[in-house]
């Protein structure tokens, strides 16, 4: 096992890290930009290195910087955590090349994944089912035939997008032209590649997916599945686990997991992954798009499955071999993680600031995963995600009463925070009664 | 008699990722003045009603608080 990981990261899941790495006798060594001295990430860890200024581009995302950092405080292992670093191929190449190890899947994959195109591809061709579309990157000339194929309404999305960038939805052929420029443009600036592709749009999806580990050599663990359909702009707010659509039937379930099971071992997959995927309303599941690192979820899997997937990571980046790990079991109770966000609750705009107070309720059903504390300052050059909040219950009824009573007694003062939105979006009926879908939250703004 | 200027204001802090205005140009009620950088977001600051630019104050790349006055309008 490793001695000194360093955390390529910051905020909540940095925080989270170093907690699986002292349980586990490892010490944690944290990076930190300009605005972060004094984060709640630095305060865990066991030693820190400063790396640069404020902008991510200057600190948390220079391949250089945080390398070096590694190398210098003694570091035999990285932790990308997600976001940032935690996806990008070069990175993972220079960590081994400077003899430290990457703890996340091989370059290869990285890179095959990150392109969402050859992406869909590769795994239609390892027997996925895939969400009709346009069979490659399209150009200015052949698009309008391309979308005429795929029928309306159609999604534009950039090749090498997340997080909703490059995105646009067209509802009517008339709209195309304009929406193609517009999702180029955005998609070039974000990703410094103008490349799209076309799909069908599904209306109203269940967001549904699968956590993989892999051991590099076609052994390949299922550890259960989750449910993300609570998203505002393309981003999640609530999940849980296990899944509770009603359409992800015990047979569509089990299909699902033999040919998941089955793709990654034929990619050799290593390490932790999320194959996400889209559930319509006709009752098919397509893959959508497939993670090669931890999700900000996990932790609703973690609190069915009892294992601590961090450690996981860890111990297969070690070496050791997935028979060492205790097998996939059904899960037990129910899960669910509401993501606290620096925003305005009416508008769900952005709204940093400092923290004079967050506090919630002491229950042992109850998980705060949280990035800042009383007094810590959420600044404005990174993401408004603040602290995640997670309860389990032997049933998906006691999760729901947890959680309500859990964001009922949750104290956070001096900055705005979504608390109240959370609140009105597990009031639903839909979410009420487990069937909901992506189009939950723009309801709810809407009225 | 000349309006008063109207200041228009940064509604949190962040940085100022792109201007799409300059001083004299004519801008409509609505119209997207600067696009602000705030928390991974882009965040377009409109005008509040129709006038003239008599004052750009930031520059792109600029860090700005809540409140701050990013535009003058004539």
């Amino acid at each position: 096992m490793f001695s000194r990981v360093l955390i390529a990261n910051r905020g909540e899941i940095a925080a989270r890290v170093s907690r699986t790495c002292r349980r586990l006798g490892i010490e944690s060594h944290a990076v930190y930009s300009v605005a972060d001295a004094d984060a709640l990430h630095v305060r865990e860890a066991d030693g820190a290195t400063h790396i640069g200024a404020s902008p991510v581009a200057e600190s948390y995302i220079n391949v250089e910087a945080v390398i070096d950092a590694a190398v210098a405080a003694g570091c035999d292992a990285v932790h990308p955590g997600y976001g940032l670093l935690s996806e990008n191929a070069h990175f993972a190449q220079a960590c081994e090349q400077r003899g430290i190890t990457f703890i996340g899947p091989a370059p290869e994959h990285m890179d095959l994944m990150g392109n969402k195109d050859q992406a869909r591809r590769t795994m239609r061709g390892l027997g996925l089912p895939v969400i009709p579309g346009s069979d490659g990157a399209v150009s200015d000339e052949e698009a309008e035939a391309a979308a005429a194929a795929v029928g309306y309404p159609l999604l534009i999305k950039a090749s090498f997008g997340g997080g909703g960038i490059g995105m646009a939805s067209v509802r009517r052929p008339q709209q195309f032209a304009r929406s193609l420029r517009r999702a180029r443009s955005s998609a070039s600036r974000a990703f410094g590649s103008g490349d799209v592709y076309l799909e069908r749009l599904l209306v109203e999806p269940h967001h549904i997916e699968l956590q993989v580990f892999g051991d590099g050599e076609g052994g390949v663990f299922i550890l259960g599945d989750r449910e993300c359909s609570v998203q505002r702009r393309h981003q999640k707010v609530i999940e849980e686990a296990p899944a509770p659509a009603p359409g992800f039937t015990a047979e569509l379930r089990e299909r699902l997991y033999a040919q998941v099971r089955d793709a990654v071992s034929q990619l050799r997959y290593r390490n932790a992954g999320t194959i996400e995927c889209l559930l319509d309303a006709s009752g098919e599941i397509f893959f959508l798009e497939m993670n090669t690192r931890l999700q900000v979820e996990h932790p609703v899997t973690e609190m069915v499955s009892g294992q601590d997937l961090v450690e996981w990571q860890l111990r297969i980046a070690a070496g050791e071999p997935l028979s060492e790990l205790p097998p996939p079991a059904p899960p037990d109770g129910h899960a669910i993680e509401s993501r606290i966000y620096a925003e305005d609750p009416e508008t769900l705009l952005p709204s940093p600031g400092s923290v004079d107070l967050l506090e919630v309720p002491d229950e042992e059903w109850l998980r705060l995963d949280t990035g800042v504390a009383g007094g810590d300052d959420v600044p404005h050059y990174y993401d408004p995600l603040m602290a995640k909040l997670i309860v389990h219950g032997a049933s998906r009824a006691q999760a729901l009463q947890r959680l309500q009573q859990a964001l009922a007694g949750t104290r956070i003062e001096g900055i705005k925070h979504n608390v109240p939105f959370l609140q009105r979006v597990i009031q639903t009926p839909e979410f009420q009664q487990g069937d909901y879908t992506v189009a939950l939250t723009d309801r709810l703004l809407a009225s | 008699m000349r309006p008063v200027a109207e200041e228009v204001k940064s509604p949190m802090a962040g940085t100022i990722f792109e201007l799409l205005v300059e001083q004299g140009d004519e801008v409509d009620e609505g119209d997207e003045l600067i696009i602000l950088e705030s928390m991974k977001m882009e965040i377009p600051v409109e005008a509040p009603s129709a006038g003239s630019v008599s004052e750009v104050r930031v520059a792109q790349g600029d860090q700005v608080q809540e409140g701050d006055v990013l535009v003058t309008l004539g």
